[in-house]
């Protein structure tokens, strides 16, 4: 039940960020979007990824998208449509593509399998499988992230020709 | 439907928001975000075929959803990056009118 109020929250939260006109309203609902899927996450048993989805994505993602909207505000006069040219032909290719998930899932053999006890994921678990098991893609994480974030910088860093 | 099935297909339905808005806004910070919704219901398929599936105390689908949050904070970073550098260079942030490259 509580499950069913949580991926409504979801829902709403995704289709608002998607359809309203103000980039800030949007990001905000983002957001509600995000908390939504950290307590289905929560719901489900995974307190780790719950907890870390709240930390990045509400924390940090949707706190970067905001900066990025106030750094790039569209000074035109014109008010300008928001919706692209060919919104029919991505409209029709969106539906067909949930028409076929949605079919996929409900005549999927896995989809029928009934429901088992919550499995146990203590944070002692997995921080013996992250340093342990999985050791090696941890590190590989890691230095995906600072390059990714040097690389961030020194593309978002203003030019010397252009400060002239 | 079981479980199973609901959690499935909200995440069928939070991908194909996610897409419909990257291909139907013409704000590159819009676009952004579709990728990310995109993202997060891939993360959520994990996440339930790892509470349901045979055998959970293996642990691999949430390591997988771990390991794609990383990655998907370093996309949004290097993605918000680009769009800040295009508005500095064409103030523009409308995905229609970056074509100078078109044929």
């Amino acid at each position: 039940m509580l499950l069913t109020i949580f991926a409504m929250l979801t829902v709403a939260g995704a289709v608002a960020a998607m359809s309203l006109r103000s980039l800030v309203h949007s990001v905000l609902a983002l957001t509600v979007a995000f908390a939504g899927l950290a307590a289905v996450y929560l719901q489900l048993g995974a307190q780790f990824v719950g907890l870390a989805q709240i930390l990045v994505y509400v924390g940090a993602v949707a706190i970067l998208i905001v900066f990025a909207v106030l750094l790039t505000r569209d000074t035109g006069a014109t008010p300008r449509a928001s919706i692209s040219h060919s919104w029919m032909g991505s409209g029709v290719a969106v539906l067909a593509i949930f028409g076929t998930l949605a079919w996929a899932i409900h005549h999927s053999a896995a989809s029928q399998r009934t429901a088992v006890s919550e499995p146990a994921a203590s944070m002692q678990q997995i921080g013996n499988a992250l340093m342990l098991q999985f050791a090696l893609p941890l590190e590989i994480i890691g230095l995906l992230l600072t390059a990714a974030l040097i690389g961030a910088v020194t593309i978002a860093v203003r030019e010397k020709k252009e400060a002239r | 439907m079981t479980p199973l099935a609901n959690c499935l297909l909200l995440s069928a339905l939070l991908f194909s928001v996610g897409l419909a808005g990257a291909l139907m806004r013409r704000n590159a910070i819009l676009v952004l975000i579709g990728i990310e919704l995109m993202l997060n219901a891939a993360n959520l398929n994990f996440i339930a075929f790892w509470r349901y599936g045979p055998n959970p105390e293996a642990l691999t689908g949430m390591m997988f959803v771990i390991f794609s949050i990383g990655v998907a904070a370093a996309e949004a970073a290097v993605g918000l990056a680009l769009i800040i550098s295009l508005y500095r260079h064409i103030k523009t942030t409308n995905i229609d009118e970056v074509d100078s490259m078109r044929g």
